[in-house]
């Protein structure tokens, strides 16, 4: 098999890997625990602007877009098509634009700047920031229009984003946010005035939304007016894994470029890493099928009580503006939008499709290049493998040794220069107290209260805190899910004949695939990735057709493949119970409750120990993965949506 | 060129004749009376080998009195005078002899230029480099027979071996080309084409027709592999016009005439074409259709396209013209499409039935100042719209203005420069406009009095409208004479390290502002990946107007030193600027042609079942590949 490398999309190549420079950090809070709140919420604000910004009022940039040749061009076409007036549908659009707009005040800008100095010097013990990317960032915003895209890992990221870019005096994001917020009394409205604009869930049908939406998006990119914030993945992710990207919106930034109203466009990856998640219980519960509360104001003042607890550190590293126009360069044919006017909605060609997706994913990459990696992840994904205790000192052993493996991988850990290994596991187990314990020179996980109660409630409590812990462990995997599945499919091949340790690994990624970041179609190249890294850790020898474990590689090839059990149990039990518990057909809706019942009852049997195959999130990805394979079929049906399954080979082969 | 009409003048009835008058001042020495000779359509054969041709304002030998190292005539050029001012030789434009204060520092602000930094061009072409001739003495021995003139002299081999694209004229200054014509021949008349054409067929030759030699798309450069003798067939001697027709308004004309003469033989009898491309005073009728040329005054008079009746051309598989010359027909698709952008690849148009329009009464400049670019092409657009474009208008971006501004010679009294200093302060101070941003519109009118008058009322009342103010005659006439003056510059420019071209492209008017501003930092871009220490000129005009769309002309120069290949450099940022044009929805060429420059785009312009149809004519035209310039496909 032969594949076409080297273009500028595929994963950094092999070489950088191992040579990753990465800028150092810089706690902003320091300088906040120093001087004044109110100065600085107060403090003259002059940001560096786009040099060619035309300055437009956010009601202003409404009426561009109402009146814009795309937006009329539609409202027209609805009115012919419907038979109404053209002024009714017009007043419709005005509605959804007032819906949708922000309107960014500098007043509200400073109340936040106060209120999340406070908040955030309660919360946290530091929040770190790679200066250099913000100064890079400061001259990309001058530059080009720039589009931001953070990791989303809690809800904290979008605030502490602006809050970051006012301390450095950049001009502040519109930020597209879940039309959910609204629902909040006074919250909604107050992120309003701090630039979100609002987005409806799903509005794939509604053309004139779609118009108006992307119009709106574009119009603020054109004019240069802020820098664009959203997330590719779509929502927060819940097991701290990144979630496969949304194109919907990153196609709309893109097509500025496209149609070249634009000379270019900033993507700056974003990767925001908490040493301890927010809302990490809160996902644990909503992955387990306790449905995640509504978003309200009085809900948000009940989760104050939070603000006494300790959260760590934050790390956010702003990541290498990359330029749209050099991603483009030679791939991009333009031919298309130079036959129709510009402002007709056009659907993308494949081309763009493959393109954007492609783009998606790189950005994805980048972002999980440089999220921070803290000492507790390495320890919670230790003591995964080694439930229900583990020797404190052997824990520390096996943490220091994973870091040294984490490194080879290329992650990136931030571990202090002069903290002993021991005061770093401690550090770490005191703030995930509500995770794990030290119990008699043993660390087990915090269970507390499980031993009393039903067998259903034990199993709902150990659940509970082994997908919280699982969720530290989740950063590493995909740094670590290259030379993981060449191990895993050196396991399962039984055969150390390179075709064949390619095809088991090609078939993991394929079923992975929505569960880990891949980029597109270069199955080969990441193989090689993962041989290349496992060779550098003296586990695995390649000669030209063959893949050896080496003896000491053993410990190295079986802790990556246990790394991933979890995994590969949790996909056969949820292939067991479509190829077993369902019928010929089934709705989606069905499919989460039965699979989460199945599990649950085995493992209240104790008929298996794959607790994380309760999480909704790996049962969606297992489906999705399948109906992409062709082993489950989607099928619309009028009024719902069913999904038809039927339970075919390649897939159960894992079984 | 337009330069010429006095500029205090400029309102007055006879100032179309005047500017007429002193295209012919171009002309060197008194012209033969040719005109009653020319006038007759007696065949060439009647007037013997040597009586020939009428006499034309370039000679056979072009060198005599053209640089054959730049553009233009040998007596007209910028220097720099012994008190380091800029200063225009010569006498034959309004700009000659005169001193341009500002200019030196204009140059030295946009280019980084010193005026310590020089470079030389060799002073003469060193006969020993030049290619040998690969020569076919059967071939010859047949010519001689036919009595038309031709040449095997170094100078005018090298002479017809290029166009004026920056690489040749550096070539022409510093090296040599691989490979040049090795014949040159003068017909002078069709039936000595018909006969050189036959010869070429029969001993298997290479002909590349050499119209007036301004290509700028690398058209005239002989291909290097061609080991055929190769013959420049030099039109210029082919330069009468055979008869005027006054009831239906034509002429036919002999294809190797050059603009200046067509327009000043034409106005001795009260009449003109009105096509007048930047390049007149040099380029040929044959030329103009071989590249599907447009003049400046198109929107009165039209593009060659629509001023062409009839076209004989002699091609080797004979004769290609109509059997009539009427003003439209529906006999299938139009031969003289084929013809037309052909590019010397088919045969050498010999004769050229042309429309000719009485001489206008009247002709007026004028301008108009926009606060910025984005205004000025708003502006544009509603003329266009409502149909009521000048027979020029053309809107210059700021970095032009401020060249234009440059080029303002000396004044000539307090009062003027009191005025000027006035001006500039209601405009800027007044009105508010930011002499950084601002940009003009060039106007040129014709016609009757009165409809002058009631038109340029029209056009500036909508200019009114999208912020624009009125700013004289004066401005207008130079932003014209600009345009021919502005090749001479190049050359000054390379003798200080300074290197630059010009492209054009047409593009919708939707796209017109994002494709300026697209190619233009996409140029100072490249200049600077490229390692050009100094920030580039790049600048744009919008030249002409069309109901769906404009014409945009960039010019663009840099400074050269520390670059070790300037040429190649300049050659990818121009070809980088052009995917930029491409990219953006503007097409590979509005006038310039495709030649060998733009060969590579072709398929992507006009699709591959495009680019196969035009093989297939060349197929049948030229089986043999006589026609071997290699332009176009």
């Amino acid at each position: 098999e032969t594949f076409a490398v080297g273009n500028v999309f595929s994963n950094c190549s092999i070489k950088e890997l191992t040579s990753k420079k990465r800028d150092e950090f810089e706690d902003i809070l320091e300088e906040r625990r120093l001087s004044s709140d109110l100065r600085y919420a107060m403090k003259c604000y002059t940001p560096v602007i786009y040099k060619g910004l035309s300055p437009c009022k956010p009601n202003a940039i409404k009426s561009v877009v109402l009146q814009s040749e795309q937006v009329q061009y539609v409202i027209k076409q609805l009115a012919k098509e419907m038979g109404e007036s053209p002024d009714i549908i017009q007043e419709e659009a005005m509605e959804i634009l007032d819906e949708m707009g922000h309107s960014m005040q500098l007043g509200t800008v400073r109340f936040f700047a106060f209120t999340l100095s406070k908040i955030f010097k309660q919360l946290f013990q530091r929040v770190c920031v790679n200066e250099e990317g913000m100064q890079r960032l400061q001259r990309a915003i001058q530059e080009h229009p720039v589009v931001l895209l953070p990791s989303h890992r809690s809800y904290v990221d979008f605030l502490m984003l602006s809050y970051l870019l006012y301390t450095y005096d950049l001009a502040l994001p519109v930020i597209a946010a879940g039309i959910d917020f609204l629902g909040m009394k006074i919250v909604g409205e107050l992120l309003r005035r701090a630039g979100a604009f609002f987005m409806r869930r799903s509005f794939g049908g509604n053309r004139l939304y779609w118009a108006v939406f992307a119009e709106y998006v574009k119009t603020m990119l054109r004019n240069g007016y802020a820098p664009i914030e959203f997330f590719l993945e779509g929502t927060r992710s819940r097991t701290a894994k990144t979630l496969t990207p949304k194109f919907g919106l990153l196609s709309i930034v893109m097509e500025p470029f496209f149609k070249r109203e634009v000379f270019d466009t900033y993507l700056v990856p974003i990767s925001i890493s908490y040493e301890r998640i927010l809302e990490e219980s809160l996902y644990a519960y909503e992955l387990l099928g306790v449905p995640k509360p509504k978003e309200s104001t009085s809900g948000l003042l009940k989760a104050r009580r939070i603000l006494s607890d300790n959260f760590g550190t934050i790390h956010i590293y702003v990541g290498q503006p990359v330029s749209l126009r050099t991603l483009a360069s030679g791939r991009i044919n333009l031919c298309p939008y130079n036959l129709v006017p510009r402002h007709l909605p056009q659907k993308p060609t494949e081309d763009i499709q493959e393109f954007v997706s492609d783009v998606a994913y790189k950005m994805e990459l980048l972002q999980i290049e440089n999220m921070v990696l803290s000492p507790w992840v390495l320890v919670a994904a230790v003591l995964l493998q080694n439930l229900p205790a583990i020797d404190f000192e052997l824990l520390i052993e096996k943490t220091v040794w994973l870091k040294g493996l984490t490194q080879t991988f290329g992650g990136f850990i931030e571990w202090p220069d002069n903290l002993c290994a021991k005061k770093a596991v401690m550090s770490g187990l005191t703030l995930h107290s509500n995770i794990a314990r030290l119990v008699d020179g043993h660390v087990v996980l915090n269970d507390k209260g499980i031993e009393d109660g039903a067998v259903g409630e034990i199993v709902f409590k150990r659940a509970l805190v082994i997908l919280m812990c699982s969720t530290y462990r989740n950063q590493l995997l995909n740094v670590f899910v290259r030379p993981s599945l060449v191990a895993l499919a050196l396991q399962m091949t039984r055969s150390f004949r390179k075709e064949e340790v390619y095809s088991s690994f090609s078939f993991l990624r394929d079923i992975f695939s929505d569960e880990f970041i891949f980029f597109p179609g270069i199955s080969l190249k990441d193989f090689e990735e993962g041989c290349f890294l496992l060779t550098k850790c003296d586990a695995i020898q390649t000669t030209q057709q063959e893949i050896y474990p080496t003896d000491k590689g053993s410990v190295v090839v079986s802790f990556l493949s246990a790394m991933f059990r979890p995994f590969v149990e949790g996909y056969q039990l949820i292939f067991r119970y479509l190829s077993k518990e369902t019928k010929e057909a089934f709705t989606e809706k069905q499919f989460v409750p039965g699979v989460r019942n199945f599990v649950f009852q085995l493992l209240e049997k104790g008929a298996t120990q794959c607790y994380e195959a309760l999480s909704s999130d790996m049962q969606k990805n297992a489906l999705a993965a399948l109906v992409q394979l062709g082993a489950v079929k989607k099928k619309k049906i009028v009024h719902r949506k069913h999904t038809k399954c039927c339970c075919k080979s390649p897939a159960m082969s894992l079984c | 060129m337009a330069a010429e009409a006095a500029g205090s003048g400029g309102g007055s009835p006879a100032s179309a004749r005047r500017r007429l008058r002193i295209i012919s001042g171009h002309l060197r020495g008194s012209p033969r009376a040719a005109g009653q000779e020319a006038l007759s359509p007696s065949p060439c054969k009647a007037q013997g080998g040597s009586a020939g041709p009428a006499a034309g304002s370039i000679p056979k030998k072009r060198q005599e009195i053209l640089k054959w190292n730049g553009w233009g005539y040998n007596d007209s050029k910028f220097i720099f005078n012994k008190k380091g001012q800029a200063e225009f030789t010569g006498k034959r434009y309004r700009l000659g002899g005169m001193v341009l204060p500002t200019f030196k520092e204009w140059i030295e602000k946009t280019f980084g230029a010193s005026l310590e930094h020089k470079t030389t061009s060799r002073a003469s072409l060193n006969v020993n480099d030049v290619p040998p001739p690969i020569v076919n003495e059967e071939f010859l021995q047949d010519l001689r027979a036919t009595k038309i003139s031709y040449s095997q002299d170094a100078e005018d081999r090298v002479f017809r071996a290029h166009g004026h694209c920056l690489h040749e004229i550096f070539v022409l200054r510093e090296g040599m080309f691989k490979r040049i014509p090795d014949v040159v021949v003068w017909p002078v008349c069709h039936e000595d084409v018909v006969k050189i054409v036959e010869l070429a067929c029969k001993h298997n030759l290479c002909i590349i027709p050499f119209g007036g030699g301004t290509s700028v798309s690398s058209a005239l450069e002989c291909p290097e592999e061609e080991k055929r003798t190769i013959v420049s067939l030099d039109t210029s001697q082919m330069n009468r016009i055979l008869w005027i027709d006054e009831k239906n308004l034509t002429a036919c004309v002999e294809a190797g005439i050059i603009g200046q003469d067509l327009e000043k033989q034409l106005s001795e009898s009260g009449f003109c074409t009105g096509h007048e491309p930047d390049s007149m005073e040099f380029s040929s009728l044959g030329g103009w259709v071989a590249t599907r040329a447009s003049g400046m005054k198109k929107n009165i008079y039209g593009n060659i396209e629509d001023l062409v009746i009839h076209i004989k051309m002699v091609t080797p598989r004979g004769i290609v013209e109509k059997n009539c010359q009427v003003p439209r027909m529906s006999t299938g698709p139009d031969i003289h499409h084929f013809i037309m952008g052909s590019e010397g690849t088919l045969g050498v148009v010999t004769e050229v039935t042309i429309k000719i329009r009485p001489l206008p009464e009247y002709q007026k400049y004028g301008s108009v100042v926009f606060p910025n670019f984005e205004r000025g092409v708003a502006c544009l657009r509603e003329v266009a719209k409502q149909r009521c474009a000048p027979a020029s208008i053309r809107l210059v971006d700021n970095a032009q203005f401020q060249f234009g501004h440059a080029l303002k010679p000396q004044v000539a009294s307090i009062f003027t420069s009191f005025l000027d200093g006035l001006k500039k302060f209601y405009i800027t101070k007044f009105k508010g406009f930011d002499p950084n941003i601002l940009c003009v519109a060039t106007l040129l009118f014709e016609g009757d009095r009165e409809k002058v008058l009631q038109h340029e009322k029209q056009v500036y009342d909508i200019a009114t409208k999208f912020g624009g103010l009125a700013a004289g005659e004066d401005n207008g006439q130079r932003g014209y004479m600009l345009t021919f003056v502005i090749a001479y510059l190049r050359d000054l420019g390379l003798d200080y390290y300074v290197i630059g071209e010009s492209f054009e492209t047409s593009v919708p008017w939707d796209r017109v502002l994002d494709l300026c501003r697209n190619v233009k930092e996409r140029i100072v871009r490249e200049c600077k990946e490229k390692g050009v220490q100094f920030a580039p000129f790049s600048t744009c005009r919008v030249t002409q107007t069309y109901d769906a769309g404009a014409c945009v002309y960039f010019y663009f120069a840099f400074n050269y030193r520390g670059i070790s290949d300037p040429i190649h450099v300049y050659e990818e940022i121009e070809r980088a600027a052009r995917e930029e044009i491409l990219a953006n929805g503007g097409s590979l060429s509005h006038h310039h042609g495709v030649g060998k420059l733009r060969k590579r785009w072709m398929k992507e312009s006009i699709s591959d079942v495009g680019l196969g149809m035009l093989r297939s004519v060349k197929e049948y035209v030229d089986p043999n590949n006589i026609f071997g310039n290699k332009n176009l496909l």
